[in-house]
């Protein structure tokens, strides 16, 4: 490794990675930070990906990613299996410190951390997470066999997940807070369509229930405010992400839901040689295909700021 | 030292009798998390296995086992010490969270 390395990149979905392409094509020699169990990003842990242009037949989440990485393989980037875990990005010289301990220093940073699975924030939400609590159809959908489980949640990945999950489960049980879904049509129609599928609108969770494992929750109208209790073994939660900003807070501009802010249409950040991408600065969109444009942004940005330089 | 598979045949002989404490990683093949997590535990095992025996249990092939124990979310990380389970780890994480979690067995 150089002492003082043109760029790194901290964090590998399709931002970080096509971040990557871009930079080791200029001849920058990126190091990327592609995270030690978050390598690959959101789409690790998601089915089929219909809606990535150039592959007509569709083609799945962890192997979209891993071709990817292959790509950034071709070229003069170093992919390094660690998460960064401090930064310091004041000044001409940024320094990062890996899990391991070894810092590196580079004259411009690329952040595309991306986001984590919001939790609904009660309290045995926690205390039964991985006892019939889960944030990730495609892990634990396979130990519902037969079984009557409840989704909540009313974008893409609620839809996503419901119909996975019917591949298991006997009936799964869509629960959203409202009468309007965030989902495309394509989605909604689909889980529509399944049988296994119903759909409990103007209802939120308002409780977990269970001693060892989850028997059921406690529901609420958010219409009527009335109460009652359903039997479910278990609860798949998709309400969304948050952006991974907690290691660049303090340090550079966020805004109040904890997105990196950038200049307008750019990929800057307001500290002088960071940039950012994907969907830890999009709140809008949060498509792979976004989040792969931005990081092409953010590579082309970082190249004319080292220019520059 | 590596780490090993357990089944069902040598589960009582390997885990539930150990003499040290045993972590079992609970695990399929098509689990992504599960496969990010797989490289850190091995590294785990080959800087601590003396104190901390890891082997890990594919729940595809040992469905009756992962039943027994109530795992609903992959990978499962328990640890096991004389024949009872005195923790549970959900989830993948980073190394330096995992041996945290694991810093009294270690």
């Amino acid at each position: 490794m150089q002492d003082l390395n043109e760029i790194v990149i901290v964090g590998s979905g399709p931002a970080g990675y096509t971040a990557a392409i871009y930079a080791a094509r200029a001849q920058l020699k990126p190091i990327i930070y592609e995270g030690s169990v978050t390598a690959g990003g959101a789409l690790m842990t998601t089915t089929e990906v219909e809606n990535f242009p150039g592959f007509a037949e569709g083609v799945m989440g962890p192997e979209l990613m891993e071709s990817m990485r292959k790509q950034v393989e071709r070229f003069d980037a170093q992919i390094i299996t660690d998460d960064i875990v401090a930064m310091k990005l004041s000044g001409d010289i940024k320094e990062l410190t890996d899990g391991a301990g070894n810092t590196v220093k580079a004259k411009s940073v690329i952040l595309a951390m991306g986001s984590a699975y919001k939790e609904i924030g009660l309290p045995n939400e926690k205390r039964l997470s991985g006892r019939g609590v889960s944030w990730c159809a495609t892990c634990d959908g396979f130990f519902y066999h037969n079984q009557e489980i409840a989704v909540v949640g009313g974008g893409d990945s609620a839809m996503e997940e419901a119909n996975f999950l019917t591949k298991f489960a006997s009936k799964v049980v869509l629960i959203h807070r409202r009468d309007l879904f965030r989902a495309s049509k394509i989605m909604i129609q689909r889980a529509a369509a399944n049988p296994k599928i119903e759909f409990l609108i103007n209802h939120e969770v308002i409780d977990v229930l269970g001693e060892g494992k989850v028997v059921g929750l406690k529901l609420k109208n958010t219409l009527t405010g009335q109460e009652s209790v359903k039997d479910f073994t278990g609860l798949f939660v998709a309400i969304g992400h948050l952006p991974r900003s907690e290691l660049v807070k303090g340090q550079i501009n966020l805004n109040n839901d904890g997105y990196v802010e950038v200049e307008g249409r750019t990929t800057k950040t307001n500290v002088s040689g960071v940039f950012a991408c994907g969907d830890l600065v999009d709140y809008t969109y949060r498509q792979a295909i976004t989040a792969a444009g931005s990081g092409c942004q953010a590579a082309l940005d970082a190249e004319r700021f080292l220019a520059g330089h | 030292m590596a780490t090993t598979k357990v089944t069902a045949a040598d589960f009582e002989q390997v885990v539930l009798k150990s003499t040290t404490p045993v972590l079992v990683d609970f695990w399929a093949e098509w689990c992504g998390p599960c496969r990010a997590v797989g490289p850190i535990l091995e590294e785990i095992s080959n800087e601590h296995g003396d104190k901390l025996k890891i082997v890990k249990l594919n729940t595809d092939e040992e469905g009756a086992i992962a039943m027994k124990y109530g795992i609903s979310s992959i990978p499962t990380m328990n640890i096991f010490v004389d024949g009872q389970v005195v923790k549970s780890i959900v989830g993948a994480r980073p190394k330096p969270a995992l041996l945290k979690d694991l810093e009294s067995y270690i």
